[in-house]
């Protein structure tokens, strides 16, 4: 097994830089499972939302950043939304995907949903606005590379035909003008907690 | 009227039809639509799930534009865009720090433009201006008006609505004569933007809404966001696949309905470039 990236000391700062990302507090929570019951995704996910909030209370961050729930979200609001003690579960939910993408703690089988963000901000890092098709074979190409997959590299191929059809694919993407200050953008929030 | 317009990569990708529908519907009432010019992404979820100060610097950027402008108010008709607008702005308007950070990472400072969605956008023309401008009134026509998550999440950034039961959409449709059925998905979640990354979820969450819809007697679901169009109208084929059923089940735009009803033909209004045909 690989060394752990993560120890127990870490782990308190950890439990901090996370509060600060989602800007709230996990000792609010008192547990009554509010977000987990109107969590679309929550029968999916293998940690509960209020169980992972449970994990940070106790400290015991790095099962929260290894599970695959935070990639099964799908940052609808719902639970935050609900929380009666206004924690902002979402909030936490994108912190803790942050620190796991920081980390390089992603779980291997949820990986195709980091790969595709990060596929997402790669692109509009150098165009400021999304080009479809580049976004797609970027995100393809790092998908194949993870799973060895055939049938993920090919399950949207029929996909290019059916927007044809309806005038709906662009093959060149739109550019800004100025792509300096959206590099220098991105360039200074590489800076800091993520 | 005079109002500014942050289209958001999807209406100028894929989600093209929505522009559309949104210049000819707009044309028709009298109101101009002035895009931002050198608008950027929003971040949408891949900013806000992989890096925090991102998610708020990109709207930051286009906020700053659009005072730089002097738009009063500006359009941001998909419903991740608005959101992260006007999350973006309720940070720094609380946090000064926040604020002073922004303004030097994007390099201009934001400074008031209120962001609206495409429901504000309506009310702000008016309920009473649109219902003198119906020509072809819609007949009772029964839709189920579809909000997904974010036009109403979370309450304390977008301020818009009931975030459990809005009714804001209701009433445009009945003002162009159509009725609005009750029913209990209006706020669920489509699966929003893992239509690539995660099928399977979009599958399962989509099919839950137009299963709800049809049992409800809608003819059409109604919708203010790219992104549930695309989830409930693209795939509503393979939804359709993977539960051996068939619905069929038109998927449209709100400023359709409004274009429709104020006399524009569905072509004009790019309906002819939806997956799910309408039914005459």
């Amino acid at each position: 097994m690989s060394e752990l990236p993560v120890n127990l000391t870490v782990q308190d700062s950890l439990v901090e830089v996370l509060e600060s990302i989602a800007r709230t507090r996990f000792c609010d929570c008192y547990q009554c499972g509010k977000c987990t019951a109107g969590c679309p995704r929550a029968s999916a996910m293998d940690v509960a939302p209020n169980r992972l909030i449970r994990m940070l209370q106790l400290g015991d961050v790095e099962p929260a950043l290894r599970s695959q729930a935070i990639w099964q979200c799908v940052s609808c609001e719902t639970c935050t939304t609900r929380c009666p003690k206004s924690v902002d579960c979402a909030a936490i939910m994108d912190a803790l995907r942050c620190e796991a993408y920081r980390l390089g703690m992603t779980s291997e089988k949820q990986a195709p949903v980091m790969l595709f963000q990060k596929a997402f901000l790669d692109n509009i890092r150098r165009n400021g606005r999304l080009d479809e098709i580049e976004l797609i074979a970027q995100f393809k190409i790092s998908g194949f590379a993870a799973t060895r997959s055939p049938r993920f590299l090919m399950k949207d191929a029929s996909l290019g035909l059916k927007l044809q059809a309806r005038k709906k694919l662009h093959l060149r993407g739109e550019k800004v003008r100025d792509r300096g200050v959206v590099h220098r953008i991105f360039a200074r929030c590489q800076n800091g907690s993520a | 009227m005079n109002l500014g317009y942050y289209p958001g990569c999807a209406l100028h990708g894929s989600s093209d039809d929505y522009e559309q529908s949104l210049r000819a519907c707009f044309g028709a009432l009298g109101v101009e639509l002035n895009e931002l010019d050198e608008w950027i992404c929003c971040g949408a979820t891949a900013a806000h799930s992989l890096n925090p100060k991102l998610s708020i610097a990109l709207p930051a950027r286009n906020l700053a534009l659009a005072s730089q402008r002097g738009f009063a108010e500006m359009l941001a008709p998909c419903s991740m865009c608005s959101m992260q607008l006007m999350k973006a702005q309720r940070l720094m308007s609380k946090d000064t720090a926040l604020a002073e950070e922004m303004a030097r990472i994007v390099e201009a400072k934001p400074n008031g433009t209120r962001v609206l969605n495409l429901i504000q956008t309506f009310e702000l023309i008016g309920l009473d201006a649109i219902k003198a401008a119906v020509r072809r009134p819609l007949q009772g026509l029964e839709v189920a008006c579809y909000y997904g998550c974010l036009l109403t999440r979370p309450p304390e950034i977008v301020e818009f609505d009931d975030c459990e039961q809005p009714e804001s959409m209701e009433r445009i449709v009945a003002a162009l004569g159509a009725k609005p059925v009750a029913w209990n998905y209006k706020t669920e979640c489509c699966g929003a933007g893992m239509t690539m990354s995660s099928e399977e979820t979009v599958l399962e969450l989509s099919h839950k809404i137009i299963a709800d819809a049809a049992e409800h007697g809608a003819k059409a679901i109604v919708v203010a966001c790219p992104m549930c169009a695309v989830n409930l109208d693209m795939k509503q084929a393979a939804i359709e696949a993977r539960y051996t059923t068939k619905y069929g089940m038109p998927i449209n735009y709100l400023s359709d309905l409004v274009g429709l009803a104020v006399g524009l033909a569905p072509e004009t209004l790019g309906m002819n470039r939806h997956f799910v045909e309408r039914k005459a």
